[in-house]
């Protein structure tokens, strides 16, 4: 890219943050009436009790915890994916990353409300931290759901990082072209980034240290999420498959709600420059091939369970497949095999509109696979006079469209503030070269230096 | 705990002493269809054959008191939790109501304090002062009616004596009509529990998952009948 042609390349991806338009008061306003639903359902649960809830004996766990599986699953799409493409040097990553590690941290905060959301007690939620009581009481660390809090928290934490790292450099534009309180606050941010070419090597070397360090954090949060079924001796929880099988539904709903929001800032901010069909399209070829290993392991899981035919196992198998769970379990397959695999695989359907549709069904048939690892289990458990079933309730419902509804606000709003293309990596990465050369980061610090 | 299933009509009486006992609240016929009723022992019945030739077997099924609970090693505070004697207990004020317990045990004899509990009128009279109210957002579950453990404890102390076999029962062995529940001291060799846990009658319920009950099912054997043996 030419430096005539970078000038407009900021203004155009600065452009959300100095005019709002009035789809953005709209979408904010809407959004936040979604969400304050969901937080006025969880007051009146919080009142009268988890028992408005449509949980019961013996199902106890059932949409909320559906509801956190799923997110901390959609939160695999940025950090994975970005940690990897940056590591493989794959250009076409550099429009791509910033979406996709915001939508990590996003899904891993709305995700990690629904264990709370879900307590009995949840004003007591703190007493699954370890802190300095009086009583000298530590959480039980025999429990996957301590795991679980550690796990999640180091993911939020160092997910954070790797959001907040390759932005400095953009705050410190920001900070350039601003004044008053903005100045202050994007000042702030930027950390005193001058554009040295001594802080383009450190934050190079910060980024490449925490690529590599969020992979086994990201693969070990959702195997933690899996170990709270697959401790239990629960019939079809009781699982070695389950670690890896949680991991690959991750990644695969996470790509799926990443091409979707990528889908939707390139209509809305008017990204077609940035956010070319060719992404969409490598992201697409990834999601067949996670929508391919999805269906390996469902089929390994339930061949070996159907040929190893343990009665108590037998029970939920059959639930499943043809009994009362049987519509929901072959929509999340025709979801997440069926349709996808011939649009993904085809040329000629893997277009925008392809790959957002198969994207749409992947989204629901990961929802339902949550859903039919949890709630058919229980419902079938070793003692048949136990046998249950389970239907949501109003409440349950609204908090988890308001769930959704929050990604949405904390998107809007994040795009609104920070410019949801990384510019700097965008000028920096026009020359596809193996490696950032020091050549290149310095003729970075040298535009930098120019430019704002 | 021994229970003679040769021995149960499945008169429920047990079920019935238990929640007077144990101050269990009664939810109503709406709240029981949805999972919410809480029975700390129940008499499950199961039909065997095709009608005119039924039979129906009962099972009086409570919390199984295990040695290597699976709803303990699950609970992240420790509100369930294995006492020095041996009883699983659940510590109400400690439980934070994540509900994993009862997900985790293999007999779901763990019950959830979906609402504050209520009692319709005159039951409410008829609290136990010696058990505790739960609120709403703990699980609980059968205690071996620890507070008659507990009673019983002091009286010996004060008396200076040991207990004698029987003389301590639960309210469900204590009002069973035909004494097919029989409570006692596994530790002691010679208790009546003891014995009864040792017969060849025995079994334990679900005893491969490894969970180890300490209540054993006494029931003819089909193959105890037979003519071989």
């Amino acid at each position: 890219m030419n430096r005539t042609l970078t000038r407009p390349l900021t203004d155009d991806l600065l452009r959300p943050l100095f005019h709002t338009s009035v789809w953005f008061y709209g979408l904010v306003l809407v959004l936040g009436t979604i969400v304050a639903c969901g937080v006025a359902a969880w007051a009146y649960q919080v009142w009268y009790g988890i028992g408005v809830s449509g949980l019961g004996w013996p199902v106890f766990w059932g949409f909320y915890l559906t509801n956190f599986v799923f997110w901390i699953g959609i939160s695999h799409a940025g950090t994975l994916i970005s940690a990897i493409l940056r590591l493989v040097n794959a250009t076409w990553r550099r429009p791509v990353t910033r979406c996709a590690e915001a939508i990590t941290v996003f899904a891993l905060m709305i995700g990690a409300v629904f264990p709370i959301i879900h307590l009995g007690r949840p004003w007591l939620f703190f007493w699954l931290m370890p802190y300095p009581s009086n009583r000298e009481i530590w959480p039980n660390f025999r429990s996957p759901l301590v795991w679980d809090f550690f796990a999640i928290n180091t993911y939020l934490a160092g997910s954070l990082l790797f959001l907040l790292l390759p932005m400095i450099p953009d705050f410190a534009l920001i900070r350039d072209r601003t004044t008053g309180w903005r100045h202050r606050i994007y000042g702030a941010l930027a950390l005193g980034w001058q554009g040295t070419t001594k802080q383009w090597h450190r934050l190079e070397a910060a980024m490449q240290i925490m690529a590599i360090a969020i992979l086994p954090v990201a693969i070990s949060v959702h195997t933690i999420v899996s170990f709270d079924f697959s401790m239990a001796t629960v019939p079809m929880w009781h699982s070695t498959i389950f670690g890896p099988y949680f991991v690959a539904g991750a990644i695969f709903s996470g790509i799926a709600a990443l091409i979707i929001a990528m889908a939707l800032l390139r209509r809305f901010l008017r990204l077609e420059r940035y956010l070319h069909p060719v992404h969409f399209e490598n992201l697409g070829k990834l999601l067949l091939l996670m929508s391919l290993l999805w269906a390996y392991f469902v089929f390994a899981e339930r061949l070996t369970v159907w040929y190893g035919n343990e009665p108590s196992e037998m029970a939920v198998f059959w639930a499943t497949q043809r009994g009362a769970y049987a519509p929901l379990f072959w929509t999340m397959v025709i979801c997440n095999l069926v349709i996808p695999f011939p649009i993904l695989s085809i040329r000629r359907l893997r277009t925008i509109p392809g790959v957002v549709v198969a994207s749409l069904t992947v989204l629901v048939g990961m929802w339902l696979e949550r859903f039919l690892i949890i709630v058919p289990s229980l419902a079938n458990k070793q003692l048949p006079y136990s046998w249950g079933s389970y239907s949501p309730r109003p409440v349950e419902i609204v908090v988890m469209v308001s769930s959704f509804a929050a990604m949405g606000l904390l998107y809007v709003i994040f795009a609104k503030f920070v410019p949801i293309i990384s510019i700097w990596e965008l000028k920096v990465g026009d020359h596809p070269r193996p490696a950032l050369t020091s050549l290149e980061t310095d003729e970075a610090a040298a535009l930098w230096r120019t430019q704002p | 705990m021994a229970v003679d299933l040769d021995r149960c009509t499945g008169c429920e009486a047990c079920v019935t002493a238990c929640h007077a006992e144990n101050n269990i609240p009664t939810v109503g016929a709406g709240q029981a269809a949805h999972g919410r009723a809480m029975h700390w022992i129940r008499v499950e019945r199961y039909w065997e054959g095709d009608f005119p030739d039924v039979r129906v077997k009962f099972r009086p099924v409570l919390c199984q008191q295990c040695d290597a609970a699976p709803c303990e090693a699950v609970c992240p505070t420790y509100a369930a939790h294995q006492t020095d004697e041996g009883l699983n207990a659940q510590v109400y004020n400690r439980c934070i109501g994540t509900r994993y317990c009862a997900n985790a045990c293999m007999y779901n004899v763990r019950f959830f304090n979906f609402f504050n509990p209520e009692w319709e009128k005159p039951l409410h009279l008829q609290l136990n002062p010696d058990v505790s109210i739960r609120t709403v957002g703990v699980m609980e579950k059968c205690t071996f009616c620890v507070q008659r453990i507990k009673a019983a404890k002091v009286l010996v102390k004060a008396e200076d004596r040991t207990i004698k076999d029987g003389e301590l029962r639960p309210a469900c062995a204590q009002s069973c009509p035909t004494s097919a529940l029989v409570f006692g001291d596994l530790n002691d060799p010679e208790s009546r529990v003891a014995r009864l846990s040792r017969s060849p009658r025995g079994t334990k319920l679900l005893e491969d998952l490894g969970a180890e009950p300490k209540i054993t099912y006494l029931q003819r054997q089909p193959w105890y009948e037979s003519d071989a043996y």
